[in-house]
C-alpha cells in the first residue's frame, strides 16, 4: 500500500524519504529508489495529486526554454553577443535575433548592445550541453537603461512576482518604480531614488522570507510602514495598470494568498502566468 | 595498562558534543559550520559555476573541487604553515572522493563546484568534520544530491574500540588505530575508509558497526542545521 511520509510545505533535506509505494510519481527534486521516493534537493515539498516534487529554496539558475531573463552583455562575437545570465552558463544572442530590424553584416555591433549593457531577452533554445540561444525579438524584450540591477536567488522569483503578479504589481504601485523581474533572478528597478531603495529593500525582504506563508499581507504592511513620511509617488506618468484596476486586482490577490495550503500547488501554473505578466509589464515600459 | 575509561570521560561509543549551522557565510552559494568537540570545520560552496581553463571542463558532468585548509593558529600551539602541503592535498582528495557518490554532477555539464573547508581549531578528526560540514554546505547551496554524507572516526586505543577519537586518544601511549569512515545515510554505503595503525578484524567490524550508529546521530545534527534555517519564526 502506498503511503505518503511527509506533509505539504514540509522542509526536506536531500536523502529524505517522501513516500513509499508505486502510486506516487517523482518529479523535480526527487528520484525513485525501489519502492521509495526520495528527495534530491533541499526545499519544500509539493504534493500535486500523485506527483511529488521538491521546490528548491537555493541553487543557481537552470536555464529553460521560454524563460524571459535579464542578461548582461559580456562579449561581442563575430556575429552576435555573449550574454551572462548568472549561473554556470552564458548565452549567445545571434545577429538575426538581436533586433527586430535588419542588422547589416559587418555593422558595429556595439551600437546595438555594448559590453556591460543589461538586456531583457528570451531563451529560445537550450541544448544538453547547455549551449543557450536567446532572442531579442518579441514583446517587451529590450535594452535596459538607468535604474538599479539587483540579484536574488532564482528559485525565489515566483514569490517575488506573486500570484498573477500580485506581489510585484503591489511594489510597482506603492513605490511608483518600474520593475522587471527576470526568471534568472536578476531584477531591474527604475524610479525615484528613495523609492528605488524601498523597492530593493522590499524585494530583499521577500527573498529572505520566501518560504513563509501569508507573505503578501506581511509585505503590504512592511511597504506601508516604509513609505510613511514619503509623499505618495506621482502617478501621472505611469504606464502601470490604472489605479482602480490594480486595486481590485490587488484585493483578489490578497484573498487568494490566504489560502495557504494551495499556494505552492498553484506555483507551477502561476509561473506561466507570471511570465505573461512579465511580458505585459515589459511592454508597458517600452522606451 | 588497559584503556577502560576514556580520557575525557565519554562512553566508548559516545561522540563529542556537536553543533552545526547552515548558511553562515553569506557571500557563498552555500555554507555551514560543523563543530565536534574542539574540532571546528567551516565549509563554503561556490557554484555550480563556469570552469576555466576550458580544457579542464568535462562535457558530461560538473567537476568537484575540494580544498582542505587548517588555519595557522588551529594546531596544538605550533603554527601551521599557511598554504597547501602534502597532507592537505591528500585530505582534499579523500574528502572529494567521499562526497562524489551523492552528487548529481551530470546536471551541470562543463561547470565546477568548489568546496572550501577551513579549520579554525582542530582536535583530531578533521577530515570527518570537514565531510560533515561540506555535506551540509552542498545541500544548502541547492546542489542536487542523492543523500547526505556523515563521517566519524572510529578506532582502538589499546584493547578498546572507541568512536570519535580526540587528539589525546590518538596520541595515547599504547597501540592506537584510527579509522575515519564516511557513510551515506540511507544506504549505509561507505564512501571513505582509511586506516592509520594496526587493528584486528573483529575490532574493525565492531568499529564500523559503532560508526553506523554514530553517523545516524551526526545525520540528525546535519538535518536539524538545514531545517532550522527555514523554520517559521
Amino acid at each position: 500500500m502506498s503511503k505518503l511520509l511527509v506533509k505539504e510545505r514540509d522542509v526536506i533535506v536531500p536523502g529524505e524519504e517522501l513516500a513509499e509505494g508505486m502510486d506516487f510519481l517523482p518529479s523535480n527534486g526527487t528520484y525513485r529508489d525501489g519502492e521509495k521516493i526520495v528527495a534530491s534537493q533541499l526545499g519544500l515539498v509539493n504534493v500535486d495529486g500523485k506527483v511529488l516534487r521538491v521546490i528548491s529554496v537555493a541553487g543557481t539558475y537552470v536555464p529553460k526554454r521560454g524563460d524571459t531573463i535579464i542578461g548582461k552583455v559580456v562579449d561581442i562575437l563575430m556575429s552576435g553577443w555573449r550574454v551572462d545570465m548568472g549561473g554556470p552558463y552564458s548565452a549567445v544572442l545571434g545577429l538575426k535575433e538581436g533586433s527586430s530590424s535588419f542588422i547589416a553584416k559587418g555593422a558595429d555591433l556595439t551600437r546595438y548592445y555594448d559590453i556591460g549593457d543589461h538586456i531583457v531577452c528570451k531563451i529560445t533554445n537550450v541544448t544538453s550541453q547547455k549551449l543557450i540561444d536567446v532572442s531579442m525579438r518579441g514583446p517587451g524584450l529590450r535594452k535596459l537603461g538607468g535604474g538599479n540591477i539587483i540579484n536574488v536567488i532564482p528559485n525565489k522569483v515566483p514569490r517575488i512576482i506573486g500570484k498573477q503578479g500580485s506581489m510585484i504589481s503591489m511594489i510597482k504601485n506603492e513605490t511608483g518604480c518600474r520593475v522587471n523581474v527576470g526568471q534568472n533572478g536578476v531584477i531591474w528597478i527604475y524610479g525615484e531614488p528613495e523609492m528605488e531603495v524601498i523597492a530593493i529593500k522590499t524585494i530583499k525582504k521577500i527573498e529572505a522570507e520566501a518560504h513563509k506563508a501569508g507573505l503578501t499581507d506581511k509585505i503590504k504592511i512592511y511597504l506601508e510602514k516604509e513609505l510613511k513620511g514619503f509623499d505618495r509617488p506621482q502617478k501621472e506618468n505611469q504606464e502601470m495598470p490604472t489605479n482602480e484596476e490594480s486595486k481590485v486586482f490587488h484585493k483578489e490577490a490578497v484573498k487568494e494568498e490566504t489560502k495557504v495550503s494551495t499556494e505552492e500547488q498553484a506555483l507551477q501554473k502561476t509561473e506561466e502566468k507570471e511570465k505573461e505578466n512579465f511580458q505585459e509589464g515589459g511592454n508597458e515600459n517600452e522606451l | 595498562m588497559s584503556y577502560n575509561k576514556r580520557l575525557d570521560g565519554r562512553k566508548m561509543g559516545e561522540l563529542r558534543p556537536m553543533e552545526a549551522k547552515a548558511g553562515v557565510i553569506k557571500r557563498a552559494d552555500g555554507s555551514a559550520y560543523f563543530k565536534i568537540g574542539k574540532t571546528w570545520a567551516y565549509a563554503a560552496v561556490y557554484g555550480p559555476r563556469s570552469l576555466y581553463p576550458r580544457f579542464k571542463q568535462d562535457p558530461s558532468k560538473a567537476i568537484l573541487r575540494v580544498n582542505y585548509n587548517m588555519l595557522p593558529f588551529s594546531g596544538h600551539g605550533n603554527r601551521v604553515r599557511p598554504g597547501g602541503n602534502r597532507r592537505s592535498k591528500e585530505l582534499s582528495l579523500v574528502i572529494e572522493k567521499a562526497l562524489l557518490p551523492v552528487l548529481r554532477l551530470e546536471d551541470f555539464p562543463n561547470s565546477v563546484i568548489d568546496v572550501f573547508i577551513e579549520f579554525p581549531q582542530t582536535d583530531a578528526g578533521t577530515r570527518c568534520a570537514g565531510i560533515c560540514a561540506a555535506s551540509i554546505a552542498l545541500a544548502d547551496a541547492g546542489v542536487t544530491m542523492k543523500d547526505m554524507v556523515a563521517s566519524v572516526s572510529v578506532g582502538r586505543v589499546d584493547n578498546s574500540v572507541v568512536v570519535d577519537l580526540n587528539y589525546d586518544e590518538e596520541a595515547y601511549d599504547a597501540p592506537v588505530a584510527d579509522v575515519p569512515i564516511a557513510m551515506l545515510h540511507r544506504t549505509k554505503e561507505i564512501s571513505l575508509l582509511q586506516m592509520d595503525g594496526d587493528i584486528t578484524e573483529e575490532q574493525l567490524l565492531k568499529g564500523i558497526e559503532m560508526a553506523e550508529k554514530a553517523c545516524d546521530k551526526i545525520h540528525e545534527v546535519q538535518v536539524k542545521a538545514l531545517k532550522d534555517k527555514y523554520l517559521e519564526e
